[in-house]
């Protein structure tokens, strides 16, 4: 059997005195899609970053593709996108494409089918800084997916998009999902989450307080799992 | 190579960025033609204070301007988190700081380039006796400068008072390099043959050079993963 796509043990992260994570474990496989859930300031940020090699756990052991994550091999697998857009507003959309795809040996070609994909390949040419919040957020999510990373993670990714933007985003992650690639997302948009994700899990507090598959009653109620799982009001 | 090829397109990247908004080309460039005004106000110009002092002048102007260019490097990252994507990328530490302290130098070098010529018109100074060395001298302690700024930029980067705390870390940490790029400087613009110590302080230099860039290549990492 193949090695899990991510695998956690006993991660700790402390800020200052401050327990951020608690003891986090789990492993998922390739190809599952993990929405991860909890409250504002439950630990949810502070895991993905350290998933994305951002940030180093104070205890613990991470693996992503039983490789070491600020491993350059492993790091060209991950497809990362944050609360922010990491784009530059003085550069233009194909501009920026160009700079993060150099780091990933992107081609010219793979830039323009993807700026195609998220319907800016109109305003490639025009800086960043002109676009609305809604158009920003899909050129990030096209950097993210530039590269064909086997494991997104994606923080809040439904932040800031309109109906159509949401579908086109389901759309790319489902597609992905289907070739293989892992995604893990953390968001409060649940139902969006919930129409994705193969897997759940629920960070109250810093402590992994539920991860197991996507149940029908989590689809149906958003606020099953919080109501079942959590101990934060 | 990989290392080499990741540094060169963060280095055009951050070109491009600059000459965009020129943000610190255009305060940078004005202020050192400051400094060489309001020093030249000062001295006696054409005199012999200036050629023994000229190196000093000189450096003093690149070194306040190298700060405002080397305090945009990482701080150029920080809107929208674009460090966070450069760190999560395959690109290395060094490949990061590579790229950006080869940008750093690159702009400082234009700013040294247009100020050369300035600083002969206000203080009537003959600097194109030895143009070949001096050049090499500015590249030696142009890095200096661009190794250490862009070392202390992204260790400064999430600072609220970096603009203040950035110079206070960079400059007692440059005074080697600067000593060496002043004095030698000095000699280059004098005339006559070069004093039996050149030889020393432009080892000084290119050692500096050497032991700093190594330091930070193997350091940068450590700084970037918090």
């Amino acid at each position: 059997m193949s090695e899990p796509a991510v695998a956690t043990a006993g991660v700790w992260k402390y800020f200052g005195d401050y327990p951020a994570l608690r003891d986090v474990s789990f492993a998922l496989d390739r190809g599952e899609c993990l929405a991860l859930l909890g409250r504002n300031g439950a630990g949810k940020t502070t895991l993905l970053r350290i998933l994305a090699g951002l940030s180093g756990a104070s205890k613990g052991d991470v693996k992503i593709y039983d490789g070491v994550v600020r491993a350059s091999a492993t790091r060209a697998r991950i497809g990362w996108l944050g609360h922010a857009i990491g784009l530059y507003d003085e550069l233009s959309a194909r501009e920026n494409l160009q700079a993060f795809g150099a780091l990933y040996d992107v081609s010219k070609a793979t830039i323009g089918e993807w700026l195609e994909r998220v319907n800016l390949a109109h305003v490639a040419d025009s800086p960043v800084r002109e676009y609305s919040r809604g158009m920003r957020q899909r050129l990030a999510v096209a950097r993210a997916f530039l590269h064909g990373p086997d494991l997104l993670l994606f923080d809040e990714p439904f932040t800031s998009l309109d109906d159509k933007a949401i579908a086109l985003l389901q759309s790319l992650l489902t597609g992905v999902r289907a070739k293989g690639v892992t995604i893990i997302l953390s968001t409060h948009q649940i139902r969006e989450a919930m129409e994705l994700a193969s897997r759940v899990a629920l960070i109250d507090r810093g402590k992994l307080a539920h991860f197991g598959p996507r149940t029908e009653e989590m689809l149906g109620d958003p606020g099953y799992i919080y109501r079942t799982f959590g101990t934060a009001a | 190579m990989r290392t080499l090829r990741h540094a060169a397109a963060i280095a055009w990247k951050d070109l491009r960025s600059e000459l965009r908004t020129k943000e610190s080309l255009n305060s940078s460039l004005s202020f050192s033609i400051v400094v060489l005004l309001l020093l030249a106000m000062a001295f006696d110009t054409g005199s012999e204070i200036v050629t023994d002092y000229g190196g000093g002048i000189l450096w003093l102007a690149f070194a306040f301007s190298s700060t405002l260019i080397v305090n945009r490097s990482f701080a150029r990252e920080m809107p929208n988190d674009c460090i966070d994507v450069l760190v999560a990328s395959p690109a290395s530490g060094a490949s990061l700081f590579l790229g950006k302290a080869v940008a750093a130098f690159a702009l400082q070098s234009g700013i040294q380039l247009i100020c050369l010529p300035i600083f002969g018109v206000f203080y009537n100074v003959t600097w194109w006796r030895n143009p070949w060395q001096l050049f090499g001298v500015l590249l030696l302690g142009g890095w200096a400068m661009a190794c250490i700024g862009t070392v202390f930029s992204a260790l400064t980067v999430n600072l609220r008072l970096r603009e203040l705390m950035l110079p206070m870390l960079m400059y007692p940490m440059l005074v080697p390099a600067l000593l060496a790029s002043m004095t030698l400087t000095n000699y280059l613009l004098m005339p006559g043959a070069m004093p039996p110590d050149f030889a020393q302080w432009l080892r000084l230099l290119i050692g500096f050079d050497i032991i700093f860039t190594t330091l930070a290549l193997a350091l940068v990492e450590t700084i970037l993963v918090r």
